[in-house]
C-alpha cells in the first residue's frame, strides 16, 4: 500500500482555502441522513461532535467518563497559541507555522502545520464567543504571554487552567447539541473495537462500564479523538484512565501507526516519592522563567540545599547554555537533568531530582510577587510534597507528558482505513518530533472545530447515508471477537495484579525507550516486552465478573494494548537512526551532547502497518518535503 | 503509620450496602489518599476479593471526577482541596477513617463509592452555554470586557462539577454548581442575550433532576474544593428574579 498524504497542490498559504473549495459537500437537507460516531469527548472530540451536530449531522458520542467534562484536556495548564499578533510584536501565521515546524525538529508536514497556524485565530474568536474567561488587561482586551521560550507573546491563557476553560467551552457547545437531540452521548462506554464493512469503518464495539454489556453501534463514519498513550510508561502526567485502546484497536484493523517513538518528556514535574506513586504531576513550564535550576557540584552531597554555599552549586543550564539558560526547550532541559542525576548529582531522598530554586527572585521582587504569579503552583507543590517552596527549593524531575506519535492520517485527518478519522493527540500530524508549549490545545480544537467539519463531508458525500446497520454480519463477528477477548482475560486467573505488571512495563519503557535510547537498550526492550506480554496473558488476575462494573477488567484491557504498543515504540525508536526532538539516540549526538539529526536518511514519517499473528510490523515511509523552510539544526547556546 | 478504614461497600444500585473494615499497617505520609486506597485494592485483589470501586482520574484536582465523604466531610478535612489531592500526612497513626459516597437522590449510587452525576450534565444542557456555532464568531477583541468582570467570571468558571456542594447540603441542592455557570455567563457580554431563558431553564432542570431547594445554609461554600463563593448564588437569585418578572 502506498501512502497518499493528499496534500493539496499550490502555494502553502493557499492550500487549505483551495482544498476547502475542492472538497465535496453534503447538501444541507441531506445531512440529517448521516450519522457519525465520535469516540472521546475531550477538546478534539467535543469540538468535533458539537460542530458536526451544528451542521445537521447526527452524532453518537462515546466516552469512558461519566461526563464529557472529565476528559484529560482539562488538565492542561499553560495556554493556547494563536497568531493574532495583538501585542504587535511581529507575530504572523507564517511565524507560528515556522516556530512549530522548527520546534518539531522538521519531522512534521508543512501543509498541516500551516493550516493549524491559519485556523488558530478562529479558535480564539470561537472560545471568547462561548464565554471562555481568558485573562484580560485593564483595558478589557485579551492578555498574551510568551510561553516555552517563544520570542513573541502569542499565548492566550485562563489563569493556570486554560485546558479546563477551553474544554468547558467545547463541553458547553456539546451539551447544547445534546439538548437538541442531535448528539446522543453515551457515558461510561469503553470502545473496544472498530467495525469495518466492505473495508470502510462503519461502527464500533463498546463495553458499558456500569453493567458490562458489550454492544455494537453503527454509523456512516467513525472519528476517534481518544488522546495520547503516555500511560504506557505507567507513570506519566496523564490522567489515570488515559489509554491507547481505541487507537490500537484501529491499528489492528488496518490503520497505520505513525512515529510511535516520539514522546515528550516534560522537564518540570514533581519527582517520584516511592513505589506507591500512581501518577506524576506537572509543574507549569512557566516556572522556569523565574526559577533557577541547579545541583550540588559534589556528587552525592547530602547537605540540605540551604547549607550548600553558592560557589558549590552548579547552575548547569546557565553554564551550558549562556544565552537561553533555564529556558532551553523541554527536551534539552529534560535530558540534562537526567544526565546530572545519572552522574550522581541528583538531590532529595531518591537522588532522582534537581533543584528549581526561587530564592533569587523572592529576594529581588519580594515574596508577594511570587505569590501572585505562581501561588497556585506553589500550593499544589506543597500539598503533594509537604515542603514549602518559598523556603526550600522545589525538587523536579522529567516525566512523560505528551505523545507526538499516533495514528497516521492524511491531510483530511483520515486514516488508512476509509471512513475512519483521527483527531487531536491521538493522531500524529502536527507536532513532528517535539511539541511546543501551548500547541496541544490549539491542535485539538483546530481539528475539531475547523478541519473535520469540512473534510468529513468529502467522505460522506461518497456514501449513502444510513446504509449500514448493526444487523450486518460484520457487527456480529466483531461482537464475538470482543466477547472472546474479555472471556480470555477473565479466565487467566493468575497471580499478578494489573498494576504490578503495568509497573514492570513502565520500568522497561522508561529505562530503554525513555529520554535517551541506544541500540542495546532498545533491543532489550524488544526482547523483554513480548515476554511480559506472555506473562500477562498467563498470570494476570482479574477479580469479579465481566457482566458488572469491574474496574480491574477495564485496566486489564488497556494494559493488553499497552503491551503491544510498547514493543512498537521500541521498534520505531530502534529503526530511527538519528536524534530529533524528543527522540534521542545516544549514538547520534554532537560533541556537545546535542541531538544530531540525519536529514538525508530520515526526513520521513514512519508509518507502521500491523501484521497478524507473530509477524513483525511493516514500515511504510511518507517522505516529508520542505518547500518553505530550510532545515537547520537547533542551537540554544 | 497504621490506620483503620471503614468503607461503604455496595455491589450495585439495588443492593443493600454496608461498611467494610480494613486494617492498613504500612501507610506513609507521602502517599496520597488514593494511593493508600490503591494499596488496599492491590491487597484485596491478592486475596481474591473485589477491590473498592471509587471514581478518580486526573489526581490533580481539576477534572472533578473524584469525591468521597471522609469522616463526615466532603473531600476530607482540608479546605480548597479535592479528595485526590489529600495526602496521608493529614492523618496520624491509629486514626480511623470513615469513607462514604456522595449521598443525594439526584446522584444514584452505581457501586461502592461511585455515584452517577449525570444530572449535572442535564442541568448544563438546559442552558449552560452561549448559542454560538463554530465559524460564526467575531474577532475576539471586538468587545472589551472589564478585567474585574473577566476575573470574577473566571472565579465562577473554576467549578469542577464534582458535586461536593450537593453532598454537603442538607437539602441536596445543586445551587452552588448551577449558580457558578449562570454567574459566569451573566458577567460576560456574550452571555447576556440568553440570560433569561438560561436562569429559568436551568432552575427548572435542577428541580426536575430531584435536587432540593436552597435555604442558604452555606455548607456548600465551606466544602467546595474550588472555593466557589455564595456571591454567585446571590447573582443567580437576581438573574432568576429578573427573568421571572420580565
Ligand atoms: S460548586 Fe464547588 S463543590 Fe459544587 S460542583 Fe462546583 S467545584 Fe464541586
Ligand atoms: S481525580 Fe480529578 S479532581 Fe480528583
Amino acid at each position: 500500500m502506498t501512502l497518499n498524504s493528499k496534500i493539496p497542490e499550490g502555494p502553502l498559504s493557499e492550500k487549505w482555502t483551495k482544498h476547502k473549495f475542492d472538497l465535496k459537500l453534503v447538501n444541507p437537507a441531506n445531512k440529517r441522513k448521516y450519522t457519525v460516531i465520535v469516540v472521546g469527548t475531550g477538546l478534539a472530540g467535543a469540538s468535533a461532535a458539537s460542530s458536526l451536530a451544528e451542521m445537521g449531522y447526527n452524532v453518537k458520542a462515546f466516552s469512558y467518563h461519566e461526563s464529557p467534562r472529565r476528559a484529560h484536556s482539562i488538565a492542561a495548564q499553560g495556554g493556547i497559541n494563536a497568531a493574532k499578533n495583538y501585542p504587535n510584536d511581529g507575530d504572523s501565521i507564517f511565524r507560528l507555522f515556522y516556530d512549530t515546524i522548527k520546534g518539531g525538529d522538521y519531522r512534521s508536514r508543512e501543509a498541516n502545520v500551516y493550516r493549524l497556524a491559519e485556523v488558530s485565530n478562529n479558535i480564539i474568536d470561537q472560545c471568547v464567543a462561548q464565554g471562555v474567561p481568558f485573562a484580560r488587561e485593564y483595558g478589557g482586551l485579551l492578555d498574551n504571554r510568551s510561553f516555552g521560550g517563544a520570542q513573541v507573546s502569542r499565548t492566550f491563557y485562563a489563569r493556570g487552567q486554560t485546558g479546563q476553560q477551553l474544554l468547558l467551552g467545547a463541553y458547553s457547545s456539546l451539551v447544547r447539541q445534546m439538548n437538541t437531540g442531535k448528539v446522543k452521548f453515551h457515558p461510561r462506554h469503553d470502545m473496544l473495537d472498530i467495525v469495518k464493512v466492505d473495508g470502510h469503518a462503519k461502527g464500533i464495539i463498546t463495553r458499558n462500564l456500569i453493567n458490562g454489556k458489550v454492544e455494537a453501534h453503527a454509523a456512516d463514519a467513525v472519528i476517534l479523538a481518544t488522546g495520547g498513550y503516555g500511560n504506557v510508561f505507567f507513570l506519566s502526567t496523564n490522567a489515570m484512565a488515559c489509554n491507547a485502546t481505541a487507537a490500537w484497536r484501529a491499528h489492528k484493523k488496518g490503520a497505520f501507526f505513525a512515529n510511535p517513538s516520539f514522546t515528550q518528556i516534560h522537564p518540570t514535574c514533581i519527582p517520584v516519592s516511592s513505589d506507591h506513586q500512581s501518577k506524576l504531576t506537572l509543574m507549569s513550564e512557566s516556572l522556569r522563567n523565574d526559577g533557577r535550576i541547579w545541583v550540588p557540584k559534589k556528587a552525592g552531597d547530602d547537605r540540605k540545599a540551604k547549607d550548600i554555599p553558592e560557589d558549590e552549586r552548579d547552575y548547569y543550564l546557565e553554564r551550558l547554555y549562556p544565552s537561553f539558560g533555564n529556558l532551553v526547550p523541554r527536551d534539552v532541559a529534560s535530558r540534562r537533568a537526567k544526565e546530572m542525576c545519572d552522574k550522581g548529582f541528583g538531590v532529595g531522598a531518591t537522588k532522582l531530582a534537581v533543584y528549581l530554586d526561587f530564592e533569587d527572585v523572592i529576594e529581588r521582587n519580594g515574596k508577594q510577587w511570587v505569590v501572585e504569579k505562581y501561588g497556585n503552583l506553589f500550593d499544589m507543590y506543597k500539598q503533594i510534597t509537604g515542603e514549602d517552596p518559598y523556603t526550600v527549593p522545589m525538587r523536579i524531575y522529567p516525566a512523560v507528558h505528551y505523545t507526538m506519535g499516533g495514528v497516521w492520517v492524511d491531510y483530511n485527518l483520515e486514516t488508512t482505513v476509509d471512513g475512519l478519522f483521527v483527531l487531536g493527540e491521538a493522531n500524529f500530524s502536527d507536532h513532528g518530533a517535539n511539541r511546543l508549549g501551548a500547541s496541544a490545545l490549539m491542535q485539538g480544537l483546530a481539528d475539531g472545530y475547523y478541519v473535520i467539519p469540512y473534510t468529513i463531508g468529502n467522505y460522506l458525500a461518497s456514501q449513502a447515508g444510513g446504509s449500514v446497520s448493526v444487523d450486518d454480519p460484520a457487527f456480529k463477528d466483531a461482537l464475538d471477537e470482543t466477547n472472546n477477548f474479555i472471556n480470555k482475560l477473565m479466565s487467566v486467573k493468575g497471580d499478578r495484579t494489573i498494576d504490578d505488571i503495568h509497573k514492570e512495563l513502565g520500568k522497561i519503557m522508561w529505562e530503554n525507550v525513555g529520554m535517551a535510547r541506544n541500540e542495546a537498550g532498545l533491543k532489550k526492550a524488544i526482547d523483554l516486552i513480548p515476554k511480559l506480554k506472555d506473562e500477562f496473558w498467563s498470570n494476570v488476575r482479574i477479580p469479579g465478573k465481566a457482566n458488572a462494573m469491574n474496574t480491574e477488567l477495564e485496566k486489564a484491557a488497556r494494559l493488553a494494548d499497552f503491551l503491544e504498543l510498547g514493543e512498537l515504540m521500541a521498534r520505531d525508536a530502534l529503526h530511527r537512526e538519528e536524534s530529533c526532538g524528543g527522540h534521542f539516540r545516544e549514538e547520534h549526538q554532537t560533541e556537545e551532547n546535542e541531538a544530531l539529526r540525519n536529514d538525508n536518511d530520515f526526513t520521513f514519517v514512519s508509518a507502521w502497518a500491523y501484521q497478524d499473528g507473530a509477524q513483525e510490523p511493516v514500515l511504510h515511509k511518507e517522505d516529508l518535503i520542505f518547500e518553505n523552510v530550510k532545515l537547520t539544526s537547533r542551537s540554544y547556546k | 503509620m497504621k490506620v483503620t478504614l471503614k468503607i461503604w461497600r455496595q455491589k450495585d444500585g439495588n443492593a443493600q450496602g454496608s461498611f467494610g473494615t480494613y486494617q492498613m499497617d504500612d501507610v506513609s505520609g507521602d502517599m496520597s489518599f488514593f494511593e493508600m486506597l490503591d494499596l488496599l485494592n492491590e491487597s484485596l485483589v491478592m486475596k481474591n476479593e473485589e477491590p473498592v470501586a471509587f471514581d478518580h482520574d486526573c489526581r490533580e484536582g481539576i477534572c472533578g471526577t473524584c469525591g468521597v465523604v471522609i469522616n463526615g466531610r466532603a473531600h476530607g478535612p482540608l479546605r480548597g482541596v479535592t479528595t485526590c489531592q489529600l495526602h496521608m500526612r493529614s492523618y496520624k497513626d491509629g486514626d480511623t477513617i470513615v469513607i462514604e459516597p456522595w449521598r443525594a437522590t439526584a446522584f444514584p449510587l452505581i457501586k461502592d463509592l461511585i455515584v452517577d452525576r449525570r444530572a449535572f450534565d442535564n442541568i448544563m444542557s438546559a442552558g449552560g452555554y452561549v448559542s454560538i456555532n463554530a465559524g460564526g464568531a467575531q474577532d475576539a477583541n471586538a468587545t472589551p470586557i472589564p478585567k474585574a468582570n473577566a476575573d470574577e467570571a473566571m472565579d465562577a468558571a473554576s467549578c469542577i462539577g464534582c458535586g461536593a456542594c450537593v453532598a454537603s447540603c442538607k437539602n441536596s441542592s445543586a445551587m452552588l454548581f448551577l449558580s457558578a455557570k449562570v454567574s459566569q455567563l451573566a458577567l460576560l457580554p456574550q452571555g447576556k442575550v440568553e440570560r433569561k431563558e438560561r436562569a429559568l431553564n436551568m432552575i427548572a432542570a435542577m428541580d426536575e433532576e430531584n435536587f432540593g431547594g436552597c435555604t442558604n445554609t452555606g455548607a456548600c461554600e465551606v466544602e467546595c474544593p474550588k472555593e466557589i463563593s455564595l456571591v454567585h448564588i446571590a447573582r443567580l437569585n437576581r438573574e432568576y428574579l429578573r427573568a421571572s418578572l420580565a
